[in-house]
């Protein structure tokens, strides 16, 4: 056995971690080039590999030090913020309709609520805008909030969808059998163990708002949100502190996704907290009419 | 039931849906319409039924149609490509890895996607290392570039949409009954007859949703071809967004977008009816069998 061949066998065997490890280094360089170009002592405005002399924490330092900026960064939050509350909430009910209830036309809700996610951004991007010129409506921050609140909505069903249909209705029965009312049982059972869901989609929703470039680009008008800054630098050449913003937007995300990972894991334990057999299913009420 | 509960799904979905009629069907209706509408800017556009608008935007941007698709396609298959050894990996080889690699996979959605493509322009430039690396290997001539190149784009459509294939793929690979491979084994099946002949099969939905996850946001997709292409390189969602914002052509801006739904809708379904799952498509029923 010579020593290429024993390599080529190594090689062999771990093929496929090799090829996954170059996988998720493809994912994270840009990444890690956008973190370390925050550091970089790079002439104004012009990102290039000569990095100059080096370390430096100057775009740090005076990462707020530009007004329209800071500006387009609370628009994108507020915005975020706003849109997140409504569609959130707005989704969770439609949710709760779609896996509990068994009507006429859920068929038709359901595919109205998948074709948004199917549809191109230019093309929702372009459409809304085809009925704000229509109504000569003046484009701004309600246009663009009217836009997120409407891409998100899908977004937030299916993911809350997704932590209803796992969802055990003994405990919601053994609430009614224990005397609560439907409202009682919803407010103290159904929702806090809806809720990594729902805070799931929460994050879903924000994230998707405060990265939106191409249907806010068609119905912003004036108002400048952070992704829209961004690209209106991009043609002159970005400063520096986007990218030290970028990175402090990365990490300060990436701890609220920790966070909620962990907090869903601690309600899963505590969900836990039954019997390790199930009972027997209790006989399913006698069949509604179904469409 | 009461009268008053077969309301109750109503009332939930009630503001949901309303939103996405009046904020996504709505504007398609105004879409439409201004499609039909011929006339410049300076003298108004009126509604003439003007059907040619039609024929006429599909003949002056057949290029850009043709390369959409082209590059859509090879970024998809390239994304397959990278996706299927990594979802399977993260799968059933990553141990106590499993969560951090998942988490790599969805990184990037942490920072402005904006941002992430002005990283790759940087990684891509005349004067990385990429390009220098790739010229020494005689690669690449010493005065080529891969800036400006469909090699650029197709890179940047296979980064920014490789989580949306992943993903599914991941979901898929995860529910795997093993011993459906363990039995394939034990009937003397090869490794690699096992995986066409029982892994493939099983993970098509995956395979499905991820393509279609894929390749419809890269169709529409103009910041790609924008940032990293050069003047040859522009797609149709670069058309549409330029004849809308800036050329305001609405007529013909707003005909192109209908025409870019419908051709996307029509391989959508060829696609679905070929590779048969009802998966996708919010097919509930399906979703809460699997569930």
């Amino acid at each position: 056995m010579t020593v290429a061949a024993n390599a080529w066998g190594w090689l062999r065997r771990n093929a496929l971690p090799i090829y996954a490890g170059f996988a998720v280094a493809y994912m994270l360089i840009p990444i890690a080039v956008i973190a370390i170009f925050s550091f970089g002592d790079t002439p104004q405005g012009k990102l290039t590999f000569t990095l100059g002399e080096g370390f430096t924490l100057d775009y740090w330092r005076t990462v707020f030090d530009i007004p329209e900026l800071n500006e387009a960064l609370l628009t994108s939050l507020r915005l975020a913020a706003l849109s997140t509350l409504i569609s959130t909430v707005i989704g969770t009910l439609m949710a709760i309709a779609l896996v509990r209830h068994r009507f006429f036309g859920r068929r038709a809700a359901n595919l109205l609520i998948v074709i948004p996610m199917a549809t191109p951004e230019v093309v929702i991007g372009a459409s809304l805008l085809s009925m704000f010129i229509y109504y000569s409506f003046t484009l701004g921050f309600s246009t663009l909030l009217i836009a997120h609140v409407m891409f998100s909505i899908s977004f937030v069903v299916v993911v809350v969808r997704s932590r209803l249909i796992g969802f055990d209705r003994n405990l919601e029965e053994a609430a009614a059998d224990l005397g609560a009312t439907p409202l009682t049982t919803f407010r103290t059972v159904t929702l806090p163990l809806l809720m990594p869901g729902v805070i799931a989609a929460a994050l879903l929703a924000f994230a998707l708002s405060i990265d939106d470039f191409v249907i806010s680009n068609f119905n912003s008008g004036t108002t400048v949100t952070f992704p829209l800054y961004v690209y209106g630098v991009s043609l002159r050449g970005i400063p520096v502190q986007v990218n030290a913003l970028a990175t402090l937007l990365f990490v300060v995300t990436v701890l609220a996704v920790v966070l909620v990972l962990w907090q869903q894991r601690r309600a899963e334990r505590m969900a836990a907290v039954r019997p390790e057999r199930e009972a027997p299913p209790i006989p399913a009420p006698p069949a509604q009419a179904t469409t | 039931m009461s009268p008053k509960q077969r309301l109750v799904p109503y009332w939930l979905l009630g503001p949901g849906l309303l939103w996405l009629l009046l904020f996504f069907v709505v504007p398609m209706y105004f879409m439409g319409e201004l499609a039909l509408r011929s006339g410049t800017l300076t003298s108004g556009f009126t509604f003439t039924w003007e059907w040619s608008n039609f024929p006429d935007s599909l003949s002056g941007h057949t290029e850009q149609i043709v390369r959409s698709f082209f590059y859509a396609g090879t970024a998809t298959v390239l994304a397959l490509a990278i996706g299927y050894p990594l979802a399977y990996a993260i799968a059933f080889r990553a141990g106590r890895f499993k969560l951090l690699l998942l988490f790599a996979v969805i990184a990037p959605f942490f920072t402005t996607y904006l941002i992430r493509t002005i990283a790759w322009k940087t990684i891509l430039s005349d004067d990385s290392p990429v390009v220098s690396v790739l010229q020494t290997l005689a690669l690449l001539p010493d005065d080529g570039r891969i800036l400006a190149t469909p090699a650029a784009v197709i890179a940047g459509l296979t980064y920014n949409f490789l989580p949306f294939m992943i993903l599914p793929l991941y979901a898929n690979l995860e529910r795997l009954d093993m011993r459906l491979i363990e039995a394939a084994k034990d009937l003397y099946s090869s490794s690699r007859l096992a995986f066409l002949k029982v892994t493939l099969p099983l993970t098509m939905p995956g395979i499905v949703a991820g393509v279609l996850l894929t390749f419809i946001p890269a169709f529409g997709d103009y910041i790609n071809a924008q940032l990293l292409g050069g003047t040859g390189q522009a797609m149709v969602g670069n058309v549409i967004q330029s004849l809308y914002l800036n050329q305001r052509d609405y007529p013909e801006a707003a005909a192109l977008s209908f025409l870019m739904m419908a051709l996307i809708l029509a391989v959508v379904t060829v696609y679905i009816r070929f590779a048969g799952t009802g998966a996708f498509m919010g097919d509930e029923d399906e979703l809460e069998r699997r569930a």
